[in-house]
């Protein structure tokens, strides 16, 4: 008789968090009464009982060989019994019992190359996307930018001298994996030139109705092309959100020289204050100039400084802006306003000024 | 040496200043991985180029599941042959985040076996990713996963692998347990995270309150967003001790309350609770003096997601609170609604917000069967365009 088949282990889901719990977090599960924050990165939970656990913040660039997990792997073993987390912005945090290890640790993740901090009124990592590494549809890169920029707000990240918390994310296209939409800076990789149609494969590898479908402004129309049934596109109506290509391979819209990058400011997600909002247009275009970007790291700079000279404490970015006005948000920054910044999809009209409260 | 293998004239750039550097990260995984070097390849060559190199995937995936595999194959692949194939596996993280060491070096073990030696901590959505691996790598990558505890999470048209906030675990404004729910649901629906049956995709966050640490407002079709019914907890003392210290209460606390329901005399802090939004605000300026409600539960809110393809939306109010203990069965009995109604009348690649833009909030609340109530509106229709129906 043949021996039974070994039975294939299928939707077991996650492993359960409890037992990836510090003792510590496990006894006060539930029952923190308040935090203090005593250095940039540097975080102290005390418990009902008064046991305290304290969080070591570091960066990470998302992308990481298991060489450096296993770094992390070892400190955390030196430093604190085995127990770490990341965190929803890509930091890797470090949960300790015993202060005594928090300056050894900051030492040694710094040595790595992992600087400590993203607390409170600094600027955390920044949430991006795989871009060049890893991604099919992506008008730029997603990690050459976001360390770009990091390199450039460093102390930033390592200091919390902002008027309040500042998020970064990037998304290297319209689909927006990294769901940018709502950040106090927005990095959003973006196309300019409708799909350059790949008529030969395009009935092989394409739904001709899902395609034509897809499109939200409905440029696109069946064709027939060299007798093969294919598509047309109707380019003033295409705004190269790329949809299309998401469905349909054959329906490409990179291009070296005229994809680039937009930038979006004053969003947030947060309800404190003032309602959780979107980002929204500041600089519509810069072209991609690998490997550093210094167009969208001087613009991303000047924002943050700007910003950071006259926002008043508390006041995240879209707060700021919505006091001072957006003329003068672009008056401060210098940055031109043009009409690509109005609004022209659905519901723009929500956006027009709609009254006689002009600040001059 | 491996180093010299292929030229990073320009990635080499990347890998000078003091933020962590991801091409020092990949060059660190040329000794897992030989694929590596044609991974730099590749992307030099993106870099020389300004434009991406990598094709739209095909079907790939281990038995018996729909997703949790992004196919992905270079189109320069007699260039890199290494990296022909480099198909990424999601895998679901622990609810949090949370590890210990001795977890992560099994991921670590098994992915050196199987794959490039890169991953991403985590993914946008929360997985754990896998960075690139060959076809015929899956199956076993896969079985060595789910014998040490992992499993993988969600693509495609299915329930995403749902995430949570830090909650209970650290963190004393939890109104709700997030990672037990996140678990709890993620365990729930295996089925529809692995075998995707929807028009489009569903996303679950769970965040413990207002401050929305997974942004789940923004992100998720269903957004669970912890909240409390009574009066803030308050410690006048530590008001007070705030106060002495030199945080500026009648400017930086009152003055920025959203519906100015607080009043400092000097000396002590007065909130009239019942004009409180819950916005977070005073109490993340003075976590020591105030606290979220002892009667703690969640607003249930629906329909976020980013741009593509109607435009970006905010998740809305649908329940303004579900106490605590009652959220598991409320949110089940909810999405079973949702996603039948969903199932019928979603069109291909049409998510659940959009779909409601499309036939109205109105008529969605008729086919879950919920009452329509004011908190779910910012204010009451301005147009005069009512479908009244016959209702006589």
């Amino acid at each position: 008789m043949a021996a039974e088949p070994v039975k294939r282990i299928t939707d077991i889901g996650p492993p359960n968090y409890e037992q990836f719990l510090h003792p510590v977090i496990k006894k006060n599960y539930g029952s923190w009464k308040y935090h203090e924050n005593l250095a940039p990165g540097v975080l102290c939970h005390v418990a009902e009982s008064g046991d305290k656990i304290y969080s070591v913040r570091a960066a990470s660039p998302r992308l990481l060989s298991t060489t450096t997990i296993r770094q992390f792997a070892d400190l955390a073993e030196k430093y604190c019994g085995g127990y770490l987390r990341w965190t929803s912005r890509n930091n890797v945090e470090f949960l300790l019992d015993n202060p005594a290890n928090i300056e050894p640790l900051k030492k040694e993740l710094l040595a790595l190359g992992f600087p400590v901090g993203g607390t409170n009124n600094a600027i955390s990592n920044v949430v991006h996307t795989q871009g060049w590494v890893h991604c099919h549809s992506s008008a730029t890169d997603a990690s050459g930018i976001v360390k770009s920029v990091m390199d450039a707000l460093y102390d930033r990240f390592t200091h919390e001298d902002l008027p309040a918390k500042l998020r970064i994310a990037l998304a290297c296209c319209l689909n927006m994996c990294g769901a940018v939409h709502c950040s106090d800076i927005a990095i959003l990789g973006v196309h300019r030139r409708p799909p350059k149609i790949k008529h030969d494969i395009l009935p092989k590898v394409c739904e001709v109705p899902t395609l034509i479908a897809s499109c939200p402004t409905g440029a696109i129309r069946p064709a027939t092309v060299d007798g093969k049934q294919s598509v047309e596109v109707v380019e003033e109506q295409c705004m190269f959100c790329a949809n299309c290509y998401t469905v349909c391979p054959a329906m490409p819209l990179n291009d070296p020289e005229n994809d680039g990058v937009s930038i979006w400011v004053g969003g947030k997600v947060s309800n404190a204050r003032s309602a959780p909002k979107f980002s929204k247009l500041a600089i519509p275009f810069i072209p991609n100039e690998p490997p550093r970007w210094p167009g969208v790291v001087d613009a991303v700079v000047n924002i943050v400084e700007v910003y950071a000279k006259n926002a008043k404490k508390f006041e995240r970015m879209g707060e700021w802006i919505e006091r001072i006005g957006w003329p003068r948000f672009f008056e401060l920054t210098g940055i031109p306003f043009t009409k690509y910044h109005i609004d022209d999809f659905r519901l723009a009209g929500t956006t027009y000024a709609r009254s006689t409260h002009i600040r001059f | 040496m491996a180093d010299e293998k292929v030229q990073t004239k320009l990635l080499d750039e990347l890998e000078k200043g003091p933020w962590p550097s991801f091409v020092k990260e990949i060059k660190k995984a040329r000794k897992v991985s030989p694929v590596c070097d044609d991974l730099l390849g590749q992307l030099e060559l993106s870099y020389e180029e300004k434009v991406g190199h990598w094709k739209h995937g095909g079907i790939v995936g281990v038995m018996g599941y729909g997703g949790g595999v992004i196919g992905r194959y270079s189109d320069v692949p007699e260039k890199f042959p290494n990296v022909a194939h480099f198909h990424t596996m999601r895998i679901n993280q622990p609810s949090g985040w949370f590890y210990t060491s001795n977890a992560l070096r099994t991921l670590c073990d098994i992915w050196d076996r199987h794959g490039s030696g890169l991953t991403n901590m985590h993914g946008s959505t929360g997985d754990i990713v896998f960075l690139g691996t060959k076809t015929d790598e899956l199956e076993p990558t896969f079985k060595e996963l789910t014998a040490a505890g992992f499993d993988l999470g969600g693509s495609g048209s299915c329930m995403r692998t749902p995430s949570a906030c830090v909650g209970k675990a650290r963190c004393e404004w939890a109104c709700y347990d997030t990672l037990k729910m996140c678990n709890d649901i993620t365990h729930e629906y295996q089925d529809e995270l692995h075998r995707p049956p929807f028009p489009y995709k569903f996303k679950f966050k769970f965040s413990g309150c207002p401050n929305d640490c997974v942004a789940s407002i923004a992100r998720a079709d269903l957004s669970v967003i912890g909240t409390w019914k009574d009066d803030i907890q308050q410690n006048d003392a530590e008001v007070a001790a705030y106060a002495a210290k030199g945080l500026d209460i009648q400017e930086d606390v009152c003055g920025r309350c959203p519906t100015k329901c607080m009043k400092w005399d000097g000396k002590k802090l007065t909130i009239n609770n019942r004009e409180c939004v819950r916005c977070m605000h005073c109490i993340n300026a003075m976590p020591k003096a105030l606290a979220p409600g002892k009667e703690r539960g969640a607003t249930l809110l629906i329909g976020a997601k980013a741009p593509i393809v109607q435009g970006a939306l905010l998740s809305s109010v649908l329940v303004p609170f579900v106490p605590a203990d009652e959220l598991m069965d409320t949110i089940k009995e909810l999405v079973s609604r949702v996603w039948d109604f969903w199932d019928e009348y979603g069109k291909n690649r049409e998510r659940v917000g959009e779909l409601i833009q499309r036939v109205g909030m109105g008529n969605f609340l008729d086919a879950i069967g919920l009452d329509p109530i004011p908190e779910m509106i910012t204010a009451p229709r301005d147009n005069p365009y009512i479908y009244f129906k016959d209702e006589a």
